[in-house]
């Protein structure tokens, strides 16, 4: 850890940087009547309508159409096909890898970013978001661009007996791409927030890096990267495009979980689709609860502790 | 300390799937032998029946335990992916120029279309006609595709085996009747501009015509449109387009099979993948294609199904080119700023 010898961050002398996100604690007003009741009205009322037409209805309808023959067909759908349950398998252990591929990088890439002043540190910031700008099915076509039989690298892993195209390294590779801002995104800000001065202190204290990390930064930052790990989770398990691409749609072989409900609803399998789809509607619920939960212990966290004006 | 537990318990879970994942990389042959079907899209009902027929047939001459993979998709898309290196062992695509991509990749060897009977054809298909029950839009024959108040869906002929044979059977409509190339132009140009959605695959087609409802026409395979036909239940017919007093008239479909040389060498699984490939030729083979709707080519078991395949003028889309080859088929229609590129876009300025 060079810390000493490069410029750490000063808390509050920078300007915030671009992930902060902003007015989390302003408190707000209470809603007074500025705005005529029929406005109100009418906005609240709208929200409703959007919310209730695109998110809660194809909600019910998943769950309607999943249970629609009773929930001894629900289980035979999900359990009897061996196709499905090795999908199911698959993504229970591509979606974890690559969450744990982007922790560690997440934390790496956030403590670089906030803690260092360094030339080329907004192109890395603005690399992060990569993957949230560009496609998912073009994010696929560079690994098999990158892997592909055509490509020196996957010609050699080819000769020594290796597959990762069409084959799980090639799913979790394209996951963990996708997947890669969420870690990093919740925590740059709560790092900056933070500032350097604890680890500081338990630097002078003579605290070694490993100590520093898990003692200081860590329970730091534990709620953000919770949040962070439960979106990027979500989005692992429920990612297609990339996933599509370079899977080579084996059955029983590479195909995930959102993989397998196109595939049964292509082949008429409408029940069964709908069945492997509510698991993964039931992971979101999920999610979203964990998220509610873990929400308020963000906040309280977020503040700033020492040296900020 | 219920965190560290946790923590504890998740850390070993991902060192696990880790764990898995890098290991199931290695290639390894599997014990009784593994065989990897890539198929086009609508043939996945036929595979599935086939496979376990020939499963079943080889395991009990053998004695082993050899299990076939599919993997379904747009016939031009999976030519691709095994060029990038899906470890087919054998391609069942829709079209000739999609098998020959994989043997230009040299993954294929020089005459492949020889090496299993009738030109490496177990089975033909033809395009037909999907229209809404009681065709209320009355579309009987080809002509009726150029009527303005009739919509067609088929599939993007730039990725489909689908989508191009129907392009073949719509030119050759035309064509095969006596018009001239200019008609046949005026005419697919008509109808591509009223397909509403042009799907990168068959089976996607069939959903947006079948359960999303829309357009008044769907052309595609004949067994797939028997099967739309009765998934959905009295909503759909089929038709055979002709004109009154004549055979049907249509394109000849001919989903060729072959062999991936370089596959199954390297993986070992030559024998299998040939012994699969010469099972198709057997009459049980040929009794489950024909009861998917799949025209089979041993003429004992097509006697058989007779009426279930209504007689039909079938044409070889080779004579639509002067030359007889499909690379002309696809440097006339399909190649980059070719018809197809020239009359869709077209269809863009309008």
């Amino acid at each position: 850890m060079a810390a000493d010898t490069l410029l750490p961050a000063g808390g509050g002398r920078e300007p915030p940087g671009v992930l902060i996100e902003q007015g989390a604690h302003a408190p707000r007003p209470p809603g007074r009547g500025t705005d005529p009741w029929y406005v109100r009205a009418v906005l609240v009322g709208l929200t409703v309508l959007i919310v209730g037409g695109l998110v809660g209805l194809p909600l019910v309808a998943v769950f309607h159409h999943a249970l629609a023959n009773g929930l001894g067909a629900y289980w035979h759908n999900l359990t009897a096909d061996p196709d499905t349950r090795h999908a199911i398998f698959l993504t229970l252990m591509v979606a974890p890898v690559a969450v744990g591929l982007n922790v560690a990088f997440g934390i790496a890439a956030a403590w670089v970013i906030a803690r260092f002043r360094f030339p080329g540190r907004g192109v890395l910031v603005t690399l992060i978001d990569l993957p949230f700008s560009v496609s998912p099915v073009v994010a696929g076509l560079v690994f098999v661009l990158l892997f592909g039989l055509n490509a020196p690298a996957g010609e050699w892993l080819r000769a020594h007996g290796y597959q990762v195209l069409f084959a799980p390294p090639g799913l979790v590779l394209a996951t963990a791409f996708v997947t890669f801002p969420f870690v990093a995104r919740e925590l740059i800000p709560v790092l900056e927030a933070i500032g350097p001065e604890e680890e500081l202190a338990a630097r002078s204290l003579g605290a070694s890096g490993w100590e520093l990390f898990w003692r200081i930064t860590l329970p730091n930052i534990k709620w953000a990267l919770l949040y962070g790990v439960i979106l990027c989770n979500a989005r692992a398990m429920g990612e297609f495009g990339a996933v599509y691409v370079v899977s080579g749609r084996i059955g029983g072989r590479t195909d995930t979980m959102p993989l397998r409900v196109e595939k049964l609803f292509q082949e008429y399998n409408t029940p069964a689709a709908f069945g492997l789809a509510s698991v993964l509607t039931l992971l979101a619920l999920v999610t979203l609860i964990a998220k509610v939960l873990i929400e308020p212990r963000l906040r309280e966290k977020a503040p700033p502790s020492i040296g900020e004006p | 300390m219920w965190a560290k537990l946790v923590f504890a318990v998740a850390a070993a879970y991902i060192l696990g799937a880790a764990a898995w994942v890098i290991s199931a990389g290695v290639v390894r042959p599997k014990e009784g032998g593994e065989l990897l079907n890539v198929a086009c899209d609508p043939t996945r009902e036929l595979w599935r029946d086939l496979n376990a027929a020939f499963v079943r047939e080889h395991d009990e001459k053998h004695g082993t335990r050899l299990s076939v993979l599919q993997a379904h998709g747009g016939s031009g898309s999976q030519a691709r992916a095994v060029v990038d290196g899906l470890e087919a062992d054998v391609i069942t695509l829709a079209l000739w120029t999609d098998t020959d991509a994989v043997r230009k990749a040299g993954l294929i060897n020089p005459g492949w279309e020889d090496r299993l009977p009738n030109r490496s054809l177990p089975y033909t298909s033809t395009i037909v006609f999907v229209v809404r029950n009681g065709n209320p839009k009355g579309v009987r024959d080809w002509a009726d595709l150029a009527r303005d108040d009739v919509a067609v869906v088929t599939p993007n002929p730039k990725t489909s085996g689908n989508g191009r044979w129907s392009f073949l059977a719509l030119w050759g409509s035309v064509v095969w009747r006596g018009g001239t190339d200019a008609r046949a132009r005026e005419f697919v140009r008509g109808v591509y501009t009223r397909v509403p959605v042009l799907d990168p695959a068959a089976r996607g087609a069939t959903m947006t015509f079948a359960q999303k409802g829309i357009g008044d026409v769907h052309l595609t395979w004949e067994n797939e449109a028997r099967l739309e036909v009765a998934e959905a239940g009295g909503a759909l017919q089929v038709v055979y387009p002709g004109r009154p007093g004549e055979k049907p008239l249509s394109v000849l479909a001919e989903p060729h099979v072959a062999v991936v040389d370089r596959n199954v060498d390297r993986k070992g699984t030559r024998a299998a993948a040939e012994a699969y490939m010469a099972f198709l030729y057997t009459p049980p083979a040929q009794e489950v294609i024909a009861r998917h709707h799949h025209r089979p080519t041993d003429p004992a078991v097509f006697a058989r199904h007779r009426d279930h395949f209504p007689d039909m003028d079938l044409r070889r889309a080779t004579t639509l080119v002067p030359s007889g080859k499909w690379d002309d088929i696809q440097k006339t229609y399909f190649a980059e700023g070719a018809e197809f590129d020239r009359l869709y876009s077209a269809k863009a300025k309008n």
